[in-house]
């Protein structure tokens, strides 16, 4: 089963938030939509989870009762324990037999020796790692998780990858949205979202193949509208290609996109 | 020339050490990225530096005196949460700090001059709060995760004006949580629970850290398998990786469990070389 919209535009009042926008999102995949403030991300996946928001364009989606979705912040509730949280979402979804799932799921992170630790006690890590582990609770169809790594650690972010490939190996579709390109390296399909638009969409491997043109490694950029930093070094977009040019990673490719909209190839 | 160096300095919160004998150096139009786990002690290293914190014991000079005020005004710092007043205008926040710092206000940002910094987009608040830290001109640079949240061509232009600081010749310090961040630096320190377990580039601080790329036609079952066998996979496009595992061992895993995987050993990415440091010590 593939989840999805096809060709969605939303509107906040006169600012377009999303402007024919197509994602798929199909069962026992990750897929990772990232972007930067004001890209739409948030707005896509609001509209995925069914959350009101008024919108023209296909939305596919399961049944309210099959999707999961796990807000910027985690959304677990800070005056309740670890265990009381799970409670809260085994009641909501109205699950039977669920407890030993949920030690299950616990006993793949810190958590479990955390159970009656309040929310707002927790590390911004560990209540993104509950925020997960509510989600997967019900066994939903759809789990839409928006940032579900931004300002989490690096050793967290490896515990919240775990748990998400687990969900997909249930045969769960994931729309995760992230602020880092690294992650994307771990999708199935990445999306690349910008001032409302789908950039760039494929595998990971689609994506970094996908540049016209070529980028090259230099002291110093001949054209610095075209360049960015690269450590001390510089990264520059050729459009119209360069035989000394390197092998782009996501990050070149997105930026040299970015820029092709922004300012066009000179 | 040394804007920053700070010798066996610890800090003790009652009998909890989260800082540890912690031996750092940044030198003058150097930029050197400070990675570690929450709770590593990136917070308090950088307060201690700043000035904020006594340390309880070590030392930390600022172009070769303790911090004072005097040395407070050759640093720039970008908090976390950008430490603007949103609800002044940017010339007034501009204004602000360059009355504290004694210097001529910087430009706004084309078009934001008389906007409430709380009225601004995150992306421009960020530019704003750039633009306050680097006013003075300062020799050190201190910024927490300066570009969250941002996209990469925006970021791109960030570190622009972060590279541009330092070859000018300031030292910059930079905390962050973002792969593709920290390899803007010239060199990276990696902190485990208060002390420093790893310095130098990408390449050295991976160093001979390695993962086990497993390839099968159905990733779930493999997935699966290693699960049940407590060893930890992440997902990567269509295949899995096991950081720090020997490639025998995963296929005898997977061989039992009937399972026919291609498995590879690979260099370890960044990431991965942070957790297993994590896990090692």
């Amino acid at each position: 089963m593939t989840w999805g919209v096809r060709d969605l535009t939303v509107d906040y009042g006169a600012a377009r938030a999303l402007d024919g926008v197509t994602v798929a999102a199909p069962a026992g995949e990750v897929t990772v939509v990232v972007g930067g403030d004001g890209a739409g991300k948030s707005t896509l996946l609001r509209v995925l989870a069914g959350i009101p928001v008024p919108h023209r364009g296909e939305v596919s989606r399961p049944d309210p009762r099959r999707i999961a979705f796990v807000p910027t912040g985690s959304g677990t509730i800070q005056d309740l324990t670890v265990a009381e949280n799970l409670d809260f979402v085994a009641r909501a979804y109205r699950l039977r037999h669920w407890r030993e799932r949920a030690d299950r799921l616990l006993e793949r992170t810190d958590l479990a020796s955390f159970r009656d630790r309040l929310g707002r006690e927790l590390s911004g890590g560990m209540r993104q790692k509950l925020g997960v582990i509510m989600g997967m609770l019900p066994s939903p169809d759809l789990i839409v998780l928006d940032e579900p790594t931004t300002g989490v650690d690096p050793v967290s972010r490896s515990e919240v990858w775990r748990l998400l490939a687990a969900a997909a190996g249930e045969q769960a579709a994931l729309l995760v949205a992230s602020t880092y390109l690294d992650e994307a390296e771990r999708a199935s399909t990445v999306v690349v979202l910008h001032r409302g638009r789908v950039l760039l969409s494929g595998t990971p491997a689609q994506v970094s193949s996908s540049l016209a043109g070529s980028i090259v490694d230099v002291d110093r950029p001949s054209d610095p509208s075209l360049a960015w930093p690269r450590g001390a070094r510089w990264r520059e977009w050729r459009p119209g290609g360069d035989p000394g040019g390197v092998r782009p990673d996501l990050e070149d490719v997105v930026i040299a996109a970015s820029l092709a909209v922004e300012e066009g190839p000179s | 020339m040394t804007a920053l160096e700070a010798r066996s300095l610890t800090r003790r919160f009652g009998r909890f050490t989260a800082v540890d004998a912690v031996d750092l150096r940044v030198d003058r139009g150097e930029i050197v990225g400070l990675l570690g786990a929450n709770g590593a002690g990136k917070t308090t290293l950088m307060r201690m530096v700043l000035g904020l914190l006594e340390p309880t014991s070590g030392s930390v000079a600022l172009f070769g005196s303790p911090p004072s005020r005097a040395t407070r005004l050759r640093i720039g710092y970008l908090p976390q949460n950008l430490g603007l007043y949103r609800d002044l205008t940017v010339a007034e926040n501009l204004r602000f700090a360059a009355g504290v710092y004694g210097v001529t206000p910087a430009e706004a940002p084309p078009g934001t001059a008389a906007t409430l910094v709380g009225d601004l987009s995150l992306g421009m608040q960020r530019r704003v709060a750039f633009a306050v830290a680097l006013q003075h001109s300062p020799d050190l640079l201190v910024l927490d995760e300066p570009t969250s949240g941002v996209a990469p061509l925006a970021r791109a232009r960030l570190w622009e004006r972060i590279r541009a600081a330092a070859g000018d010749g300031a030292a910059v310090l930079v905390s962050t949580h973002a792969m593709d961040e920290a390899r803007q630096t010239d060199r990276l320190v990696l902190m485990h629970l208060g002390r420093v377990v790893g310095t130098g580039t990408e390449h050295e601080v991976v160093g001979n850290a390695s993962a086990v790329v497993v390839r099968a036609r159905r990733w779930a079952d493999t997935f699966a398998a290693l699960e049940a066998a407590e060893i930890p996979a992440s997902l990567s496009g269509d295949a899995l990786r096991v950081a720090g595992a020997d490639a025998d061992g995963v296929a005898a895993v997977l061989a039992d469990a009937g399972i026919d995987a291609r498995v590879e050993t690979v260099p370890a990415t960044l990431e991965e070389a942070m957790v297993l440091a994590g896990s090692r010590s």
